[in-house]
């Protein structure tokens, strides 16, 4: 049995130091100012995910041979002190480990297409380190087997999406699109950070096992009462909206989109933008205790799915098309999930993800894909459109079309409605500051209004 | 008590002083610097003996090894205790790589020798624990920086005001303390004018504007030496910790968490470096003051984790914005810098500096935070979350200057701005402490709930009804903490 134990535990620490190791190794020599050659560069990311992979490939094989379920890896309390510990603990079951199966398949594939896809470009390094900081997190997210785990590879993840989307960093479009990304992020660390917190105030645990009983996922239950239940779960499905670009937080989706290609395949088309519908399913017991939760959760993954359509029908390219596509997929993943078909939305990832990176790398060709088509054919591809439109009148659809057009409004009612009063209250404070150490000081109390003038406002970068 | 083997204390506080009569008669300002550089790092190296030999002592205090001035005083002078141990070199690394630091266009303006009497004083403040000499001990730092904004013409009023203000109510509340003897809880003549200084020592609004006043007008260095040892908790728990009731643990608590969330708001909104840095700071310096405040185990344990992290953290980021703005002048957070480029270390040093200082996986103030957030939301459970909603906030507005100063366009400059070899030196001795504190946390985390269960020990002695939490039992093997007052009479 201890044998067994060793075996369960050595895979399981290979899953995980793959991409850690390969994390430190891209970050340390970044630090030293010694990045490697784009050869070098390349060939060890492709060893640490293939590592990786074939060590949760070994663990899945060894629960199919042994009929284990679930099989967890504790590496013991990083922290402990009276009241207080800090455990990493690693979950194998039958959610986790085809997750991270899926997160290194894919970054593996992307890793790969990115190697020639960003050959020469002067940032190569530099999207190998979000790169390597990226997979650790969505690797750590799958098999986290308690909540403080999860959190850390969550904000891993959204760190690293943030600088990717801000990649090409020498443009001012894609920094203020990763800064706001990294801002509905932070709201979303927030939302986990607070349920956490609350978890462990009701149950002075945030282990899974400890939280949801000795069944196996997905037959897993949890002795919360419904109220409290609701409270928890309304925290991580605030999480989860955020990472999923959910209903209200969708404005982001879109404009992760002016990251590098491979990058916007591996998260938003794929992986990252699944994260949240992978947070409910690990925390799916939660849900089955307050049906006001499930029914919340239903209504917001169909009312996204529902606007993912009809924004994705109106645009004009096709990164964010596809981005649109994904968000459709993901909305009605997040519908599974509340009425409780969670096999379905596992599979429905699983199937997802990989359709979806493969539309997205194929994108940058899309135009050479349809003149091909079309050549073959002899014709224009054909355009459907159902008779139905015909009985909308012209005036509602063309209402419609703006909605779409406009992404429902949904970025410019928060910022409009959220970001800015909050920035205006705290710039009034400001202004009262001024007034408060200008009458102090007798004068003008601020040299740093003389600091260079502005020539353009950043006020929509939050 | 026990006592070191070693004048380690003694040597930490006379090597700058002494050195600091040398580097005033230095007239070249190279010499200067590399003198106080020198100095700076045999400094650091004696409060590192002090920290080690404490350590390996395994007591709960220690006074200075060879106490040549106790037969005079009556009373030990210099005493560590596992709180003030390692916030020695702390202290004395922060001045070290301020000074290493230092470009040379601005040698001419940074006062070397001043700044060695300020570290000398400071770390004498943290190696007292007598009331009367701490409160002499932190009113003398305020000296150098109002002779800094007077030789510079710089205006003095708010500066000057808030800090006549700190020292005299420090004076009549402690006047009033002593007058009242060691009694039970004391009355609001005695710790209303202490809660009032310390409140404007650690700059929580509404009297933080003298922080924001001093980074406006003193040189960078000057006012991030002033703030970030944050003198002002350090004077709570030695002062008001042991003595205040909970109403006014948890009111201080309350008006802190209120400081950190506004500070973290204002930072968003500032249009430049020094005072986005100056909010981002008040904010962490805030959240220090609500774990020290909620005086429960977890919490303080938080606080004083989050104490050193913050330290190393937002020394670190003040120091790699004081390496730009000696490149670039002051910077605006305006426009779109585009620095990156040309200063790829200090892009690196930022955010490694920026994200620790939010709590970020992996960095020194990870498990200080999740520690802060267990502990505060125990004693405030509506408003204690709170702490994740400033943290949210500092990301992003870390994330946004980092975004303005170094991305966004392409900076063209025809001389090399790369950082020099003292400047890597000190990124990468940040860095390594910052993951090195991060991925390792244990001993500092053990290291810091030690001497939260001592401070909250010395609270107990003092009246076991003002504390509702259950306090860790000492190790019997050492010897209990002692009041000054006990000391004296020993």
């Amino acid at each position: 049995m201890f044998e067994d134990f060793s075996l369960t535990t050595l895979i399981g620490f290979t899953v995980l130091g793959a991409p850690a190791l390969l994390m430190l190794a891209l970050g340390l020599s970044s630090l030293l100012e010694w990045p490697g050659t784009e050869r070098g560069i390349g060939q060890v990311s492709l060893a640490a995910i293939i590592t990786g992979l074939l060590a949760a490939i070994s663990m899945l094989a060894w629960m199919l041979i042994t009929c284990e379920r679930h099989e967890s890896v504790e590496l013991g309390h990083w922290v402990v002190i009276p009241d207080y510990h800090f455990s990493v603990k690693f979950l194998f079951d039958r959610l986790s480990v085809p997750f991270a199966i899926l997160s290194f398949v894919l970054c593996g594939t992307i890793g790969t297409f990115a190697t020639r896809y960003l050959h020469r470009e002067p940032g190569y390094n530099r999207f190998f380190v979000f790169f390597s900081l990226f997979v650790l997190g969505m690797v750590m997210t799958s098999l986290a087997g308690t909540i403080e785990t999860l959190f850390t590879g969550w904000e891993l993840v959204g760190l690293s999406s943030a600088l990717l989307v801000a990649f090409f960093h020498e443009r001012s479009a894609p920094v203020r699109n990763g800064l706001r990304v990294w801002a509905v992020y932070r709201v979303s660390d927030a939302a986990l950070l607070i349920a956490a917190i609350v978890l462990h105030h009701l149950r002075g645990e945030g282990d899974f096992e400890m939280l949801f009983g000795a069944g196996t996922w997905p037959l897993e239950h949890t002795s919360l009462p419904s109220s409290q239940a609701a409270v928890v779960g309304s925290l991580l499905l605030i999480a989860a909206m955020g990472k999923s670009a959910l209903v209200p937080f969708s404005g982001w989706l879109p404009r992760a989109m002016e990251g590098p290609t491979p990058s916007s395949a591996v998260f938003y088309g794929a992986l990252s933008v699944h994260l949240g519908a992978f947070l409910l399913l690990r925390v799916s017991p939660i849900l089955d205790v307050s049906l006001s939760l499930r029914a919340a959760v239903v209504t917001i993954g169909l009312v996204t799915a529902v606007f993912a359509v009809l924004a994705g029908r109106v645009q004009t390219d096709i990164k964010c098309a596809l981005s649109f596509a994904s968000l459709t997929q993901v909305g009605i993943i997040v519908a599974e999930i509340g009425l409780g078909l969670r096999y379905i939305a596992l599979t429905h990832i699983l199937g997802h993800a990989c359709l979806r990176t493969l539309q997205f790398l194929r994108a940058p060709t899309l135009l050479n894909d349809y003149r091909t088509l079309e050549n073959a054919i002899g014709a224009r591809l054909p355009r459907w459109s159902g008779a139905w439109v015909r009985l909308i009148p012209e005036h509602v659809r063309v209402w419609f079309y703006r909605l779409s057009l406009e992404r429902g409004y949904l970025d410019g009612w928060l910022s409009d409605y959220i970001a800015r009063p909050f920035l205006a209250v705290f710039r009034w404070c400001d202004a009262m500051e001024r007034k408060w150490t200008d009458f102090l000081s007798g004068g003008e109390s601020r040299e740093s209004d003389h600091v260079r003038p502005s020539l353009e406002t950043l006020d929509d970068l939050v | 008590m026990s006592e070191l083997h070693f004048p380690w204390l003694a040597l930490s506080i006379l090597t700058p002083l002494l050195s600091a009569l040398w580097v005033n008669r230095l007239r070249d300002a190279d010499e200067a610097h590399k003198w106080s550089a020198v100095f700076s790092g045999v400094t650091l190296a004696f409060t590192v003996g002090a920290w080690q030999d404490f350590f390996l002592l395994g007591a709960s205090q220690a006074s200075d090894g060879w106490d040549l001035l106790s037969p005079f005083l009556g009373w030990k002078l210099l005493v560590i205790d596992e709180f003030s141990a390692p916030l020695l070199p702390l202290t004395a690394l922060l001045y070290l790589l301020t000074a290493i630091a230092t470009l040379k266009t601005k040698i001419r303006r940074f006062s070397f020798a001043g700044t060695l009497v300020t570290e000398a004083v400071v770390l004498a403040l943290l190696s007292c624990q007598e009331p009367w000499a701490i409160i002499v001990l932190l009113a003398l730092p305020t000296v150098p920086p109002y002779l800094e904004l007077q030789a510079r013409n710089r205006p003095t009023r708010v500066y000057v005001l808030h800090m006549a203000i700190f020292v005299g109510l420090m004076i009549l509340g402690w006047a009033f303390v002593e007058a009242e003897g060691r009694q039970r809880t004391h009355s609001l003549w005695a710790v209303l004018p202490l809660l009032a200084a310390i409140l404007i020592r650690s700059g929580i609004a509404p009297l933080h504007c003298w922080i924001t006043d001093l980074f406006e007008h003193a040189t960078f260095g000057t006012a991030l030496l002033f703030v970030t040892p944050i003198v002002g908790a350090y004077s709570a728990v030695r002062l008001v910790l042991p003595i205040a009731p909970d109403w006014v643990l948890r009111s201080i608590g309350l008006i802190s968490l209120a400081t950190a969330v506004y500070a973290s708001g204002m930072a968003l909104v500032q249009h430049e470096a020094r005072r986005f840095f100056c909010y981002l700071f008040l904010s962490h310096s805030s959240l220090v003051l609500v774990g020290l405040e909620s005086a429960t185990p977890i919490g303080l344990t938080g606080a004083l984790c989050v104490w050193i992290s913050v330290g190393l953290s937002l020394g670190g980021f003040g120091l790699t914005l004081r390496a730009l703005e000696a490149r670039f002048g002051r910077l605006a957070l305006t426009d779109f810098l585009g620095l990156y480029e040309h200063t790829p270390a200090l892009a690196v040093c930022f955010a490694i500096t920026g994200l620790a200082s939010v709590g970020f996986p992996g960095t020194i103030r990870f498990i200080g935070t999740e520690l802060l957030v267990d502990g505060v939301v125990e004693i405030y459970p509506h408003v204690g979350v709170a702490v994740a909603l400033a943290t949210a906030l500092n990301g992003i507005a870390v994330v946004r200057s980092y975004f303005i100063l170094f991305t966004g366009t392409r900076y063209v400059s025809s001389v090399s701005l790369r950082p020099g070899l003292r400047e890597r030196f000190a990124v990468l001795t940040l860095a390594m402490l910052i993951f090195g504190g991060g991925l390792f946390p244990q001993p500092s985390v053990e290291s810091r709930n030690h001497a939260a269960a001592a401070i909250l020990r010395e609270r107990a002695k003092r009246d076991p009804s003002l504390i509702d939490h259950e306090v860790p039992e000492a190790n019997p093997d050492e010897s209990p903490p002692m009041r000054s007052e006990e000391v004296r009479h020993e």
